[in-house]
């Protein structure tokens, strides 16, 4: 296991990796997270953040390509930033993840908006909004839904989409990632 | 108790511990200065730059493992702070930084020296803070030094708008900090431990590679318990030297570029290396593929995101050097290797990339050694950056612990003077010399006239060879002797020296090295020499960038008649 190049760090199998963190909820947290993804060179595919069931405490969710030890190093990383509380890798997990797509399309007459519909319906997603020749779709499900849903729609002509990154969790009744219990008080003597 | 924000500020300084603050005023700062002299605990330390406020609580806190504490005023003053605080960040050392910002309601109004000083500091500190109520400053401080000091150590700063400083608030200061994110991880995993004695065990030839991380533990005795029971030989890396006692048979001295070809021989040869407290960084490996060939790899690190960064690992051992290390004894037999010690031992008889040519010139080679024998290896060594660093961590040879201060990571020029003023003050019964390039020198020479102004007894030895000599050198090798923007005036050094008050020397010739050096060192008080040393000396042994052990450039060059002083004199 130890001949020549056995110590090179990265082997190139490049991936997709869902990487999720629950941070404190403190000005400047995103900042952090970005910086340290830029500054080291680290590719986000999508990122996504919002409110988690502790207070005081959100969780991100992070696409990352890379290979594998890109990705260990990208989690290992985010840990070492104080305000981030935990960082769990999910791509060796079963997981549910999801997005959010709304799409504004092109409908002039009575029957493209009639296919157009025909069309949200086949895919179990909601036109939420009707305009005098454009109607809005929400649309939720993995990415593999939404570009397929997307090829079918633009079509008609796509006046514009608005998307958020992906949000995944583990399936099943796994507890949610959180600090170990204990770990949080840190004993800090005098200098 | 009610306290102003400022006072909050001092309290809890001194709370920590602290006794000297190196800084600048300016109005966003001063209700913090003008509060100071309710504190005489609080020594401050008036720098003439803010760059050498952050360099001196560095250098101060290498020598003393203590927290380093500098503080500047808002815009020109914190800016002026970031080389500071980015050489600490990447050579891990304990720092708090304070820094005043403009009022709250001025905040994001580009308002006069306001800077967003958070954001601009952000990847060069281990963390940083804007404190926007004075009730959140006690706690802030607290977490600030638990967090400078503690896991993989590093620079913390402390923004502070001018009327948070003002403002009062209840001052309690707390006894412990609740941080959810930041758990170090200081034992070793057992079982990873005794994979890596197992590992030790079976080696047949192991060597360490020892880095800042013994130092900043302060795990002398347990290095040296692990090297002298499993008979291993210990080499320094530039931020380790002096972790691990260079008289001591078992030590190979630097590694890397510019180390010596016997240490990085033994480490082409070794079936074991065992890292400790480094992060085989790039001038240490070379070309990755052709590190240590045959090797298995031990390593040992405070920091998680260190383990597999560069070089793939064995067995990973994450926590503190110390307790890893102790732990490791315990499950170590004593081990004899005498096969392989007397090998090494032969190598380095063969390539003896410690000896200085025999010449009549002023070699800076030579100019080192001298001070070594000077002061018989007892003194603390602060150098800049460039040839004269490698020279006095090649040819002085440290035995006390922590007595070699230098810019690693960064390489921060005009690092040398004011280090050599924070390691000073943190260990003034020490003696302290600060090995100059004439380059650095000049980055940061107008502290001079902090150290006149506070008798800091400093002596400076200026490598003048009338040129950014590492630069020279590279030239001289890859880039055809084309000397482009390499060779500069200098001032007079000794009338500079004068002008400050402080006494100065001239060395041109050989005969006048040691001399003056004694001259220097019958002196109370600060001196400066100018070594008018031989301009165009290279520093050998070499790998260049990006290559390896088998592509070494070795000198001296053989059939020169060499000096050995270490082994006559040790
Ligand atoms: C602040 C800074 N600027 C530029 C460099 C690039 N650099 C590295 S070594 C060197 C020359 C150093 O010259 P001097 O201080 O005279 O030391 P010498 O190599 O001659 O001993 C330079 C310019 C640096 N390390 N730091
Ligand atoms: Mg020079």
């Amino acid at each position: 296991m130890t001949t020549n190049g056995a110590h090179q760090a990265h082997q190139h199998t490049a991936r997709q990796h869902t990487i999720t963190a629950l941070v404190m909820d403190h000005p400047g947290v995103l900042n952090r997270v970005a910086s340290m993804f830029r500054r080291r060179g680290f590719n986000i595919a999508s990122l996504a953040v919002g409110a988690s069931e502790i207070p005081g405490q959100s969780r991100m969710t992070f696409v990352v390509n890379g290979d594998d030890a890109t990705v260990e190093q990208v989690t290992k990383q985010l840990r070492k930033i104080i305000e981030v509380v935990k960082v769990t890798d999910l791509s060796q997990e079963d997981i549910v993840a999801r997005e959010l797509a709304l799409v504004k399309v092109k409908t002039p007459s009575a029957d493209s908006r009639a296919e157009v519909i025909q069309i949200v319906e086949l895919f179990r997603a909601k036109v939420i909004d009707v305009g005098a020749d454009t109607v809005t779709i929400e649309i939720t499900g993995d990415e593999n839904k939404i570009a397929s849903i997307m090829t079918l729609l633009k079509g008609f002509g796509v006046v514009e989409v608005m998307r958020t990154g992906r949000v995944a969790m583990s399936r099943g009744r796994k507890a949610p990632v959180r600090a170990a219990a204990g770990s949080a008080k840190a004993k800090a003597s005098k200098a | 108790m009610k306290r102003t924000g400022a006072q909050i500020v001092c309290e809890s300084l001194q709370a920590e511990g602290v006794d000297i603050i190196f800084g600048i005023l300016g109005g966003a700062i001063l209700p913090l200065y003008q509060t100071l002299p309710q504190y005489p605990k609080l020594k401050h330390i008036l720098v003439r730059h803010e760059q050498c406020a952050a360099h001196a609580a560095d250098g101060y806190s290498r020598v003393t493992g203590k927290v380093g504490v500098c503080w500047a005023t808002s815009g020109p003053g914190a800016t002026n702070l970031v080389t500071g605080l980015a050489n600490a960040m990447m050579d891990s050392v304990p720092m708090v930084a304070i820094t005043g910002q403009v009022p709250r309601s001025a905040i994001g109004k580009d308002a006069f020296q306001e800077t967003d000083v958070t954001g601009v500091t952000l990847p060069v500190t281990k963390h940083n803070y804007l404190v926007m109520d004075a009730k959140d400053l006690a706690h802030t401080i607290k977490e600030a030094f638990y967090i400078a000091r503690s896991g993989r150590p590093g620079p913390v700063l402390i923004d502070i708008p001018k009327d948070v400083l003002q403002e009062e608030a209840d001052y309690v200061y707390p006894e412990s900090v609740t941080l959810p994110g930041y758990v170090p991880h200081l034992t070793g995993n057992p079982a990873q431990i005794k994979r890596a004695a197992k590992l030790i065990a079976e080696a047949h030839r192991p060597v360490i590679i020892a880095g800042h991380g013994v130092i900043i533990s302060r795990a002398y005795a347990e290095l040296k318990e692990l090297a002298e029971k499993a008979q291993i030989p210990v080499i320094t890396t530039l931020l380790g030297i002096s972790g691990f006692p260079e008289d001591h048979v078992l030590s190979l001295g630097m590694p890397g570029m510019h180390g010596m070809a016997y240490a990085n021989i033994a480490i082409d040869r070794s079936d074991l290396v065992i890292g400790i407290g480094m992060r085989f960084d790039d001038r240490v490996v070379g070309r990755v593929k052709d590190f240590a060939p045959r090797a298995k790899i031990i390593h040992i690190d405070i920091d998680p995101a260190e383990i597999d960064k560069n070089v793939k690992t064995t067995v990973p051992l994450v926590g503190d050097v110390k307790r890893v290390l102790s732990a490791l004894n315990k499950q170590l037999a004593p081990q004899n290797r005498l096969d392989w010690v007397r090998e090494v031992d032969q190598v380095k008889r063969e390539h003896p990339s410690h000896l200085i040519s025999d010449t009549n010139k002023v070699l800076p080679q030579y100019v080192v050694r001298q001070i070594w024998e000077a002061t018989k290896g007892d003194a603390i060594i602060v150098t800049g950056v460039g040839q004269h660093q490698m020279w006095a961590a090649q040819h002085f040879f440290y035995t006390k612990p922590a007595s070699f201060v230098t810019s690693g990571g960064l390489g921060t020029m005009g690092f040398e003077v004011p280090a050599a003023i924070g390691a000073k003050l943190g260990k003034p019964k020490e003696t302290v010399w600060a090995i100059c390039g004439d380059g650095g020198f000049q980055m940061t020479l107008q502290e001079l006239a902090t150290i006149a102004e506070h008798k800091i007894d400093i002596k400076f030895a200026i490598f003048n060879n009338g040129f950014h000599g590492m630069v020279r050198q590279w030239q001289e090798l890859f880039y055809n002797k084309d000397y482009v923007a390499t060779q500069f005036f200098n001032p007079d050094f000794v009338k500079l020296a004068d002008a400050y008050g402080i006494a100065g020397f001239r060395v041109t010739d050989k005969a006048g090295v040691r001399a003056t050096i004694d001259q220097a060192m019958a002196v109370r008080g600060p001196v400066l020499i100018d070594f008018v040393v031989e301009p165009e000396e290279n520093v050998y042994p070499m790998i260049p960038a990006g290559t390896s052990v088998g592509e070494m450039i070795e000198a001296p060059l053989p059939g020169l008649h060499l000096v050995d002083s270490k082994d006559a004199s040790t």
